[in-house]
């Protein structure tokens, strides 16, 4: 029973890990699968962090936090697009540019506004999302394995969480069911083709990247207003990158997507736990191995041998139109 | 009409349009300055005084050079050939392994100038060894380079730290470092070079490493212009398919490449390990493998510009730290902010100004 209770609370601490992934995982897919690569989805989710801590800081709502971590989101996304699609620039230039521009405008904004360093305020309980007991805890607490379960990992997040784990059936139906998604695949695969049907090849990226700045504003919210309560330096530490592995584990696929995020972050949960343990027969395992996990894993499937990964056959590549 | 196929002239293609770049640059770092109520010219003045006003400030400014020159260097090389290679920074980290391991072991018994051959040997052979896995992973299974080297990063980091911590302490101390290399595992100073020019190199670490990256400077242009290697990979750069249809082996070319890259990202590491900490610390690269992506667009790929190219950064970072003591308000990550615009500008957005050129260019020709 001991050991169920620890586990149950990995489990909690890896879906709470998971969802800035899930939200920046799936943001990429929505660029990546119509044709524009995305290394700055660190620097999206660092800036929309920066600016609802801001925001949430300022007015108290939690939810004019979550407004302007869409918003700068997608203004990040947009520069991206006028680089990458109006002027024809390197996508991989121009993300590795954002990013930079991203970790250095939080901190000297962060410090010439609040004077801590880099730290925006302490944003007050009420401009921050926290956690939902779901009805019924009371109920199943008693309830073998399910009760723990339901009362540490379903209920008990906060409404950002929930929103997570919906964005994968919406963005799996936006995809694969309708007429945008059909055509922001199809732009993502042969450009030219899209654009002979008489259909804007730009217009239809630059919508991609409005919906990939939305998601990626919801990451970059969750880190600084659901999970703490403030924005420190650097507080994406890497995780844009680490989504970004994810949503090539999931060979550019919403639902597994949603797996791998929660795979890395059940990694992330349980080398928290190991710091310092050791475990039976092998010893104290260096946390730095569970670190480098997720890209290893990545490197092996890039490798093929899981399978193989094929992004996007137009990604990375400019579109010219036919004169 | 289209403006694209119209070609340029050199001087605007490499003079003109990049210097607009940069002015644009910093132009909208002027406006973060602004923005954040300090005077934008009063800040650029703060800067160059602090990179260039007194002989130490000199000599910072060239240490930093250096580490860019070299990564630069790495950037370069790879994107002749055509690949993004965003791992310079974790080549270099790993290569200062191989540096501090030959410092480590030849300190005791060597003066420096026997150690440093073996330390160039050590830490490219280290560099090139963590670019060797993307490389082939590109070459052979056709995975992505950028999103290879970018995992390679942090692959690089993880160990280095595990390393550092577990391996490498000083038995008894907290801070998880090598021990100080003796003289023997120490690059020297330049101070005679300053001397030269009236200036006293104080406390800065410009070090024998700068002589290093001239010379490697040489080498790359050698290599990329002057040999078959080079123009292999040129061509590969320019179209791949051309290259096969050529006999150009893709495979070795590529591995090649990418070696070749990661051994002058690894050689970073004698400028900041061997040249100025004189031990291995966490961390030590500091994003100058970024930088040299910056460089390297500047520079347009050619060593004369990567040289100016990081001379430029050098002033930024050395320029920056000085401006954050003299307006407090300015942190000296403002310096990421304008490496950043300047990636954007010059690299990003570097067709931009091309069709406005092209027109002013029409028009002054009287077509």
């Amino acid at each position: 029973m001991e050991y169920f209770d620890t586990f149950v609370s990995i489990l909690g601490s890896a879906i709470r890990l998971s969802i800035p992934l899930l939200f920046t995982a799936l943001a990429g897919l929505f660029s990546e699968r119509a044709g524009i690569f995305d290394i700055g989805l660190e620097g999206k989710m660092l800036a929309s962090a920066f600016a609802a801590a801001c925001v949430a800081y300022w007015t108290g709502n939690a939810w004019a936090g979550l407004s302007a971590g869409i918003l700068v989101a997608i203004i990040f996304s947009l520069l991206h697009g006028f680089a990458s699609i109006t002027n024809r620039g390197n996508q991989i230039v121009s993300g590795v540019a954002l990013n930079f521009i991203a970790a250095g405008l939080t901190i000297v904004l962060g410090t010439a506004w609040f004077n801590q360093g880099g730290r925006t305020g302490q944003v007050p309980p009420e401009g921050r999302f926290s956690g939902i007991v779901l009805p019924g805890v009371e109920m199943m607490r008693d309830v073998p394995i399910i009760g723990p379960l339901y009362a540490n990992v379903i209920s008990g997040n906060n409404i950002l969480t929930y929103i997570a784990f919906l964005m994968v059936p919406l963005s799996w139906w936006v995809l694969y069911r309708t007429r945008f998604g059909l055509r922001l695949r199809a732009v993502g695969e042969n450009p030219g083709a899209v654009d002979t049907a008489g259909i804007s090849v730009v217009w239809l990226r630059y919508r991609a990247l409005i919906v990939t700045g939305f998601l990626a504003g919801f990451a970059g919210t969750y880190l600084s207003i659901a999970q703490s309560a403030a924005f420190i330096n650097n507080m994406s530490a890497g995780k844009g990158y680490i989504a970004l592995a994810a949503l090539i584990f999931a060979k550019w696929k919403p639902v597994p997507v949603m797996f791998a995020c929660l795979l890395f972050g059940f990694l992330d949960a349980f080398a928290n736990f190991m710091q310092g343990k050791s475990l039976p027969m092998i010893g104290e395992v260096p946390v730095q191995i569970f670190q480098a996990l997720p890209y290893i894993l990545t490197c092996v499937l890039l490798a093929g041998f899981i399978g193989i990964a094929r992004p996007p056959k137009a990604g990375g590549v400019p579109y010219t139109k036919e004169r | 009409m289209s403006t694209a196929s119209v070609s340029l002239p050199a001087w605007i293609n490499y003079g003109v349009i990049p210097l607009l770049n940069l002015i644009l640059a910093f132009f909208f770092s002027g406006l973060v300055v602004w923005a954040i109520g300090e005077n934008p010219f009063e800040a650029l003045n703060f800067l160059i005084q602090g990179a260039l006003g007194r002989g130490d400030a000199i000599g910072f400014t060239l240490f930093y050079a250096t580490s860019f020159i070299f990564t630069g260097l790495s950037v370069a090389v790879a994107f002749h050939a055509g690949l993004f290679n965003i791992g310079s920074e974790g080549q270099a980290y790993v290569g200062g392994l191989g540096a501090a391991l030959v410092a480590l072991s030849l300190d005791h018994y060597v003066p420096w100038y026997v150690t440093m051959p073996f330390a160039i040997v050590g830490a490219a052979l280290f560099g090139a060894a963590w670019a060797f896995i993307p490389a082939w992973l590109q070459a052979k299974r056709g995975s992505h380079i950028v999103i290879t080297t970018i995992m390679f990063n942090f692959i690089g980091a993880a160990l280095m730290v595990y390393l550092l911590v577990n391996v490498f302490i000083v038995p008894g101390k907290m801070a998880p470092e090598t021990r100080t290399f003796l003289p023997g595992g120490q690059l020297p100073k330049l101070d005679w070079l300053m001397a030269l020019f009236g200036l006293k190199l104080g406390p800065a670490p410009f070090n024998v490493s700068f002589i290093i990256a001239l010379v490697m400077c040489y080498l790359v242009w050698l290599l990329i212009w002057r040999t078959k290697l080079g123009y292999e990979m040129r061509t590969l750069g320019i179209s791949p398919t051309a290259a096969v249809y050529a006999g150009i082996p893709y495979v070795r070319t590529v591995i090649i490449a990418m070696l070749i890259s990661g051994g002058l990202a690894g050689m970073m590491s004698l400028n900041a390990v061997m040249g100025a900490s004189a031990r291995l610390q966490v961390e030590f690269v500091a994003g100058a493998g970024f930088v040299g992506i910056a460089v390297s667009l500047m520079g347009r790929s050619h060593p004369v510009g990567i040289i100016l190219a990081a001379i430029l950064f050098g002033i930024l970072y050395q320029g920056g730290a000085d401006l954050s003591f003299e307006m407090p308000n300015i942190t000296r990550d403002m310096i990421v902010v304008i490496q950043g615009l300047v990636i954007f500008f010059a690299g990003a957005l570097e067709y931009m100004l091309r069709p406005a050129m092209v027109r002013l260019y029409q028009t002054a020709r009287g077509k």
